[in-house]
């Protein structure tokens, strides 16, 4: 039988049974006047705003991490005067970032500072990406920090320059090191995409509340939105496991 | 070779090297020892500059390794260094471990690197390795790959801040016999170490430090024999 014909059927009973109701429900959430596709132009958005708020986040987490930390291994006696400037407006932003709610960020950014602006999808990855920084800039610096600095002494012991020991010894064990914290990192991110509806971002959610304002119907249209998140981080989980058992190579006995 | 005048070293106001004067010739084998803090390891970490000292000031060979302005990767070059914990790269087969320093310096093409690796690498007998990752070795393994990367930069002279000292017992005569050929092949060596033995047999001359001073040296002959001061006969006592 046709689905429409059913949904029909279904809506004219008199006294439908929870399954025949929670049918229409579906029905009026997914299929009716094809409401799927503004799931789907949700997701399409969802992963544009993961995938900007993702850059421009690795690019301010790495940028920042490596003021911090080149401040910090700086030889004792001299000091550079500018970079502890720069170091010091780092810290003063990843102090900032991580002691206020992601929500607080995103509602300054879209109803304060670009409160004209109308491309509010952008400013929520703007935002998101301004957030994210902050946080790969500490993951970053610790697994740099984490590493035992007998490595870059073994390296600079070689003749080998800083930059030269970075590249070959230290940026690549750290990398493996933060490989799982930057995952984590990476799903809180698309998940927090979800948020940018408070500042009229069109993701998931914001397709989602614009049919329960026609259905007057919240279940569906959330379960809907809660399982496609649900899928994009399982399929993301498994290419970071795949990708930390090749990283993991060198470690067989 | 090394000339080490008045070097002084303080981690905060703690004074660790207190106002070293001292001169490593070519060819010699010099056997640092020492109770433990005394300031050895950092005496060692200041002939490369892996510790820069508060004040005074090393050269090598003519070059000032103390002054900024001299390029201390082009010094390190020729002084190659061995770790009490190998150092060792994980993320890097044994092959690489050795070759990556010659060849990013420019010292050698991969393909003579890979030569000189395989030649020193059957030397320690440990050519079937190559291809492994350090944490498929042993302890002692470990350190005579060390030995053999800091020998594939064609050093002038070898540092050793106690290379067996992270050692299982039965792993320690291994790596001390590559520290031996090494020394009768004519290296100029400067070895902190623990094993009375192998100062007693292969050094030139043995350094005694305390409290961030060379207390007393001598030939090994005659420091086992007469030490001079209370100390050092106080510290023999306890390690022979
Ligand atoms: N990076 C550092 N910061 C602060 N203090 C240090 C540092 N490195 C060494 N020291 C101190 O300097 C003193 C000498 O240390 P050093 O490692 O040179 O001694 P050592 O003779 O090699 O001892 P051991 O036989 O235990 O290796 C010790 O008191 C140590 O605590
Ligand atoms: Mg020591």
């Amino acid at each position: 039988m046709d689905l429409a014909q059913l949904y029909e059927t279904f809506k004219g009973l008199e006294n439908p049974s929870i399954w025949q109701e929670f049918y229409v429900k579906f029905y009026n959430a997914w299929f009716f006047e094809d409401r799927w596709m503004s799931y789907f132009r949700g997701l399409v958005t969802t992963i544009e705003v993961t995938v900007i708020a993702l850059m421009i986040g690795v690019i301010l987490g790495v940028l920042v991490a490596t003021i911090r930390t080149a401040h910090d291994q700086q030889r004792p006696g001299s000091k550079n005067i500018l970079l502890g400037i720069v170091n010091l407006i780092c810290k003063i932003y990843v102090t900032i970032i991580r002691g206020t709610p992601m929500m607080v960020q995103l509602m300054i950014m879209g109803f304060v500072i670009f409160a004209s602006s109308r491309e509010a999808t952008l400013v929520g990855a703007l935002a998101l990406g301004i957030n994210s920084g902050a946080y790969v800039a500490e993951i970053i610096r610790g697994g740099l920090m984490s590493l035992d600095p007998g490595q870059m002494e073994a390296g600079r012991s070689l003749g080998l320059g800083y930059l030269d020991t970075m590249r070959f010894i230290v940026i690549p064990q750290a990398f493996k090191a933060i490989l799982p914290a930057l995952g984590n990192e990476f799903i809180v991110l698309l998940k927090d995409t979800s948020l940018i509806s408070v500042i009229a971002g069109k993701e998931i959610v914001y397709f989602a509340r614009a049919i329960i304002t026609k259905t007057y119907e919240p279940m569906f249209p959330y379960l809907i939105t809660a399982v496609m998140y649900l899928i994009m981080v399982l399929i993301f989980t498994w290419l970071q496991t795949k990708l930390e058992r090749r990283l993991r190579q060198s470690d067989r006995r | 070779m090394i000339d080490v005048k008045h070097l002084t070293k303080s981690f905060g106001d703690h004074l660790v090297l207190n106002d070293i004067s001292e001169h490593i010739y070519p060819g010699e084998k010099v056997v640092v020892i020492g109770p433990s803090g005394s300031g050895k390891s950092t005496f060692l970490r200041c002939l490369n500059l892996l510790e820069s000292p508060t004040s005074g000031t090393i050269t090598f060979n003519g070059m000032e390794i103390t002054d900024p302005k001299s390029d201390i990767d082009l010094i390190r070059r020729q002084m190659g260094m061995v770790f009490q914990h190998f150092n060792l790269f994980p993320n890097m087969t044994i092959r690489k471990n050795i070759t990556l320093a010659p060849v990013r310096t420019g010292l050698m093409k991969q393909n003579e690197a890979d030569e000189v690796a395989m030649t020193l690498l059957r030397r320690v007998g440990l050519e079937e390795k190559a291809d492994a990752y350090p944490a498929q070795l042993s302890g002692g393994q470990k350190q005579r790959i060390a030995i053999v990367r800091a020998l594939a930069m064609q050093p002038k002279v070898m540092l050793f801040d106690e290379p067996t000292s992270a050692l299982d017992p039965e792993m320690v005569g291994e790596v001390l016999d590559v520290m031996k050929e090494l020394a009768n092949e004519g290296m100029t060596m400067v070895v902190v170490t623990h094993e009375m033995g192998f100062a007693r047999e292969v050094a030139s001359r043995v350094l005694f430090m305390a409290d961030g001073n060379i207390l007393e040296q001598n030939s090994p002959k005659e420091f086992f024999a007469n030490p001079q001061h209370e100390r050092t006969k106080l510290f023999l006592s306890k390690v022979l």
